[in-house]
């Protein structure tokens, strides 16, 4: 017997008579009213939760969309941008620093003399502050959105969803899924809370009207 | 890896060894004894993990729907463990057509020559590791040692524990035991020998740690060709494998080399991608007590033109059939290694991670690793007993798992066990019969009491109790055995009387609760007789005097 | 209305006062008590020390011993946890009549939670484990005392923290068990009160043992904490 069929059978025999239990799901899928508090919506309630991790936060009008991202990428002095192959050139309009655009042979040691990157993202989730990036539009490779030091993430509010469980429902599980809920951080020393180690260490979210 | 630093726990004399059974440990008990004099241990201990336990409360208590949710979480995990082959022929098939290999490994030897077979392949010498319980549980590294690899821990607390040369103490923040002083050390030390060493100017400011770690890593991430993981989920719909961490290190690992090496236990399956949508909420709160963690990569088989072109997965039992096939204890594998239970477990507070000789340490510890070898090791054994069955465990676990219930089920286990072995009487197995046969008749006790009554100031000057027994005087007084039972007291009570006469009790418990040392200073107090106008029990001694206790004016009907 | 006694077996051999107090507390609210005398001990230790098959004889015995009871009162969280909880895993069948904590039982069945006490003294309440976690006890035994004439109830730190007796645990894990011990009684000390309360007299136990051992330490013990079980507050006039 190989492997495959000597673990098999092990598990088979174990769980012999061990009958088949319910899955009892009384969970709810959507956000309580309760949890909104006193935010008005669940895009509030998500800008709240973003900036709870310490990420840089803004809600602006999609008519401001590229003068704000080159407002905070001249704040943040980046000279170098890798942005997705798919994103919208509108967008750069105010950038001034060097573009790299997202190909198969831009390499990691070539992504790391970036300063930032940009992207869009599948889906966000407001109770936890979260950010879900799937590969698909405005998004690239996930090594972009990793190595640069900075990360802008654009979020239009229709990405927005209330609950964990939603956020599921709208993903396809078999696409490379990132989700990302503020920027990197240990609590390995101590059990103190320390911000910035591998991945982003800074991380600005512009949630867009 | 060269010459272990000496770490502190080798002045305490606790020498955890990676790569050796139970981490060269001796069984919980002696372990414990040595760990409980280690102040600093304790302190550090005690600090963690009371911060993180009102954290834990503060993020479960947000959610409203929490116990819907660990329902939910117990009940899927238990689906599934009952439907596990075909739950994982599924996986199996989902990830193969999504161009991942899958590898069956039915012990810890197999899957290292699977992961050291691979590496081998690419001609590497070096792989960067994710964090992962499974690969120490089957001691990968090692195995990538003496197949001439090094295996560079990224995590920065495994980093920690790596370059300390010792072993992890809890599983969600591994270098615990270690403060930032030490850790400061470590790195001084030993960064140079195996990459790009720390910064001159490096302090203990956890902040300047995690810069250093970060600048040493990065080269090793940046070329890295065949990298190792673990998961903490497995969906059976899709392929698809989960990996929870929150410093990017585990992105880096996963997204940046060609070759990925994921070594997953079988009970980590789940159906269906929905079903994350239950664990995603479960896990973050109770591991790290936020809302969610960091990051969360979610990867089925191979996407091209993104994050490794060669993925594999290594599904282990290495006992954890034995485990399923234990109709009580195989609710265990629920468990999401979150170290809730660890957290606030009052034992694990107080003896940390080593003394449990195990990757696997704290209330789960206690259970899994029985229930994982059986108990014939003696280590393995004691592991049940580590436990005043609190509860706290089972509370906190955020897919119920019961602990307390398969700690007493695995004590029967050991006991059972040590039964089968020849050799001299036990002496546990004779008092708990003796106690047994006293309690097994009503009249046997009441002789029983009445002999013990009888030798009551004998007992009262005991300060050391020999063998097993000694354990109670050496922290504690011993009770005093009363001049009557309760039973015999109820029994002169007669059935004429009206009633319990009250006592006034501030007068009556104040003296009965005088401190020992009190006593040992005045000649012993007899209990005061409740029964009014009933001659004073015969006196032991001249020394004796009776108690007239004032009694209230209203008897009670 | 009637009620059934069980003493439990530590309380019966060791701390009968806990008894009389349970009696006096159960008659004072107009319970008629009885006490059946063929009962022993409700097979906690064996169970949880690894030796099922005696504990099953116990709960049998139990079982037989009351099989007439309305309701069974225990001044116990730990044996009534172990009735209502695990004696099925150790005596699978068998008819456990029906059971409660002497707290649960005053102020769930006989619906009262001033009892008439009173005992005017500082006193901190230890919730032991199988009571506030199995049981689910909850603030039971805090509204009993909150109205005790006299008393004054303060909180104690780190409540929710076992104790360390465990049974065995005890003298298995002797070290383990008394770290907690003095934990227990340092956070007990520290806040100033007179009595450390429990509904257990087990836990009592080990906590005075600590105590004790900790005072007969010092020449003149001016730390004057003392143990005393619910019932007997209770009891107190």
């Amino acid at each position: 017997m190989n492997a495959r069929e000597r673990v098999l059978s092990a598990v088979r025999s174990a769980t012999h008579g061990a009958g088949d239990p319910d899955i009892v799901r009384q969970y709810r899928t959507e956000l309580d009213p309760t949890e909104l508090g006193e935010h008005s919506d669940i895009v509030d309630l998500f800008v709240e939760r973003v900036d709870d991790y310490r990420a840089e936060v803004h809600v602006i009008a999609s008519s401001e969309l590229a003068l704000r991202l080159g407002q905070i990428l001249g704040e943040h002095k980046v000279r170098s941008l890798v942005v997705p192959a798919d994103i919208d050139a509108r967008w750069l309009s105010t950038t001034h620093a060097r573009l790299v655009r997202d190909a198969p042979d831009v390499t990691a040691a070539q992504l790391d003399e970036v300063d930032a990157v940009v992207t869009g993202c599948a889906v966000a989730v407001a109770v936890t502050g979260t950010i879900v990036l799937d590969g698909g539009p405005i998004q690239g490779r996930r090594i972009i959105s990793l190595v640069p030091d900075l990360h802008v993430c654009v979020v239009p509010v229709s990405a927005i969803v209330g609950s964990v469980p939603e956020a599921v429902g709208r993903l396809d599980g078999t696409r490379p899924l990132t989700w990302i809920s503020g920027p990197s951080a240990t609590s390995d020393i101590e059990l103190d809370r320390v911000e910035g180690v591998h991945g982003p260490r800074t991380l600005v979210v512009l949630v867009v009207r | 890896m060269s010459s272990r630093q000496l770490s502190r726990t080798d002045h305490v004399g606790l020498h955890p060894k990676p790569g050796e059974a139970f981490l060269g440990m001796p069984p919980f008990p002696q372990a414990a004894h040595v760990a409980l004099g280690d102040d600093q241990l304790r302190r550090n201990l005690g600090h963690a993990t009371s911060t993180i336990r009102t954290k834990r409360l503060r993020a479960v208590g947000e959610v409203p729907d929490w116990e819907e949710l660990r329902l939910a979480g117990a009940s899927i995990k238990d689906h599934t463990l009952a439907n596990l082959d075909r739950y994982l022929i599924e996986f199996e098939a989902a990830a193969t057509a999504a161009g991942a290999t899958v590898h069956w490994a039915a012990d810890a030897e197999e899957a290292c020559a699977i992961g050291v077979a691979i590496a081998r392949s690419h001609n590497t010498s070096e792989v960067v590791k994710v964090k992962s319980m499974a690969t120490q549980e089957i001691e990968l590294n090692e195995a990538l040692a003496a197949a001439g690899i090094d295996a560079w821990e990224t995590d920065l607390a495994e980093l920690i524990v790596q370059l300390g040369g010792d072993t992890p103490s809890h599983f969600l923040v591994p270098a615990i035991h270690r403060n930032r002083n030490e850790i400061a050390d470590i790195f001084r030390d030993r960064m140079a020998e195996v990459g790009r060493p720390a910064p001159d100017d490096l302090t203990a400011e956890p902040r300047r740690l995690a810069e250093a770690a970060r600048l040493h890593l990065r080269e090793k991430f940046l070329r890295a060709k065949v990298a190792f993981s673990g998961a903490n989920f497995a969906v059976a719909e899709t392929g698809t494998l989960v990996v929870v961490e929150s410093e990017g290190n585990g992105r880096m690992c996963l997204t940046l080399p060609e070759v990925l090496v994921s070594v997953v236990g079988i009970e980590k399956i789940v159906p269906s991608f929905a079903d994350l949508e239950v664990f995603l909420q479960l896990l973050p709160r109770s591991s790290t007590a936020e809302r969610m963690n960091p990051y969360t990569t979610m990867w089925t088989g191979v996407t091209p033109g993104d994050g490794p072109q060669e993925v594999h997965v290594i599904l282990l039992d290495n006992g954890r059939t034995r485990a399923l096939a234990d109709r009580v204890g195989r609710q265990a594998l629920r468990c999401i290694r979150c170290s809730a239970c660890l957290n606030v477990c009052p034992v694990y507070e107080r003896v940390g991670g080593h003394a449990y000789g195990s990757v696997y340490p704290g209330p789960i510890g206690a259970i899994l690793n029985p229930l994982l070898h059986g108990v014939s090791d003696p280590h393995d054994a004691a592991l049940p007993f580590a436990s005043s069955l609190c509860g706290a465990c089972y509370e906190a676990c955020p897919v119920a798992i019961d602990i307390p219930t398969v700690l007493i089920e695995q004590r029967a286990e050991a006991v059972r066990e040590k039964a089968g072995h020849p050799g001299p009487p036990d002496p546990e197995r004779l008092g708990m019969q003796a106690a047994g046969w006293a309690f097994g008749k009503a009249q046997r006790l009441n002789r029983l009491q009445r002999l013990a009554a009888r030798f009551r100031g004998v007992a009262s000057r005991i300060r050391w109790l020999p063998g097993l027994l000694g354990g109670w005087t050496r922290y504690r007084a011993m009770p005093e055995i009363p001049q009557e039972s309760f039973r015999r007291w109820w029994s002169e009570r007669g059935s004429g009387r009206s009633g319990l006469d009250t006592v006034d009790a501030s007068a009556d418990l104040l003296d009965q609760r005088r401190s020992s040392s009190e006593r040992s200073q005045r000649p012993p107090q007899r209990r005061s007789s409740t029964e009014q106008g009933q001659p004073p029990p015969q006196r032991r001694s001249s020394s004796e005097r009776s108690e007239r206790v004032e009694t209230s004016e209203e008897t009670e009907q | 209305m009637r009620v059934s006694l069980f003493i439990t077996c530590l309380a019966d051999t060791l701390f009968p006062d806990v008894g009389r107090a349970t009696v006096a507390v159960l008659e004072r609210l107009g319970c008629t008590v009885d006490f059946p005398e063929a009962q022993t001990c409700c097979g906690q230790m064996h169970m949880n020390t690894g030796y099922p098959a005696i504990a099953g004889d116990l709960v049998r015995g139990f079982a037989q011993t009351f099989a007439d009871a309305e309701a069974v009162v225990m001044p116990s969280g730990s044996c009534a946890a172990m009735l209502r909880h695990h004696a099925h895993n150790v005596a699978p069948g068998a008819a456990v009549p029906p059971l409660y904590e002497l707290s649960e039982f005053l102020v769930d069945v006989l619906g009262v939670t001033d009892v008439g006490a009173r005992f005017p003294h500082t006193v901190t309440y230890h919730p032991t484990c199988h009571s506030s976690r199995l049981l689910g006890v909850g603030d039971r035994p805090y509204r009993l005392l909150q109205h005790v004439e006299g008393l004054n109830l303060v909180e104690l730190p780190a409540a929710e923290q076992c104790c360390g007796f465990g049974g065995t645990f005890a003298i298995k894990n002797a070290d383990t068990s008394g770290a907690m011990g003095v934990d227990k009684i340092r956070s007990a000390r520290s806040t100033g009160a007179d009595y450390l309360c429990a509904s257990d007299a087990s836990c009592l136990m080990h906590m005075k043992g600590v105590i004790d051992k900790e005072d007969r330490g010092h020449r003149s013990p001016a730390r004057s904490l003392r143990t005393v079980h619910l019932a007997e507050i209770l009891a107190s006039r």
